[in-house]
């Protein structure tokens, strides 16, 4: 059982959209150090870090550059955990709207939390809105399967 | 992310270098509405050196293929890796798009 406060790597980021590709990066390289570099961290762990971030500092902090925006990742053994908060007030994840329906395919935004669903094992948020943590088990699943239920 | 624009024949073939990511979507549809508002209407984008796009990325490619087909024109893509094609495919915007797995495949017959 992971201790629930317990922190591999906690990083605190300006609402910088030029910062997420390096904060994404740099958390990857940190999990390679822990488990062997698999095409679900390389692909799925980068789309869900990088819809999170994105989503915490466009939607959640409002691209306000005075706001940050708090990851923190858990490395356990064949599982890995994010966590990212923002400082706004929050979102109802439901409202968002399925982006593969037919009168949603040509809007250019909505795409972010559907692929995290798609590409994690698990995604939830907390009551307020503005935390959302992300599991990826390392050893289930093909290199892009996940099943997230949010 | 960087790119690469020329002409073959009547078609702008823009060639992508990097990832097409949030932070770095506007400078190609800048530069691909600029050659739209030049008169250009054929477009074909590579990601033969492309290993990751992300929801925005993919929101500007649709919002690019948008605008193009108002002006009668056409956005085809070429070269997805495997894992790009599987974000297109879970998205349904494999539908929306001519992919082709070549540069030449898209811009032949265009």
């Amino acid at each position: 059982m992971t201790d629930p406060r317990r922190k591999d790597l906690v990083l605190e980021i300006p609402s910088d959209i030029q910062s997420i590709a390096g904060a994404v990066d740099y958390v990857l390289s940190r999990c390679v150090s822990a488990e062997c570099r698999a095409r679900r961290l390389d692909m799925n762990f980068r789309v869900g870090l990088t819809e999170a971030l994105s989503n915490a500092m466009m939607y959640g902090n409002g691209h306000d550059p005075s706001k940050s925006v708090v990851l923190e990742v858990v490395m356990d053994p064949g599982c890995l955990q994010a966590t990212v908060r923002d400082q706004g007030s929050g979102f109802d994840p439901a409202s968002v709207p399925d982006p593969t329906l037919p009168e949603n395919l040509s809007r250019s935004c909505g795409r972010g939390l559907f692929l995290m669903r798609e590409l994690l094992d698990e995604v939830s948020y907390n009551e307020r809105g503005n935390e959302v943590t992300l599991v990826l088990r390392l050893e289930s699943g093909g290199p892009l399967e996940g099943s997230a239920q949010a | 992310m960087s790119f690469q624009v020329s002409k073959v024949n009547d078609v702008t073939l823009i060639e992508v270098d990097g990832q097409l990511i949030v932070g770095n979507r506007q400078e190609l549809k800048q530069g691909v509405l600029e050659k739209l508002e030049g008169g250009d209407l054929k477009f074909v984008i590579d990601f033969a050196n492309t290993g990751y796009i992300d929801s925005s990325g993919l929101g500007v490619l649709v919002s690019l293929s948008k605008k193009i087909r108002e002006q009668g024109g056409e956005l085809r893509l070429s070269s997805l890796n495997e894992d790009l094609r599987t974000l297109f495919e879970l998205t349904k915007l494999d539908t929306l798009f001519r992919i082709a797995d070549h540069k030449d495949e898209a811009l032949e017959g265009f």
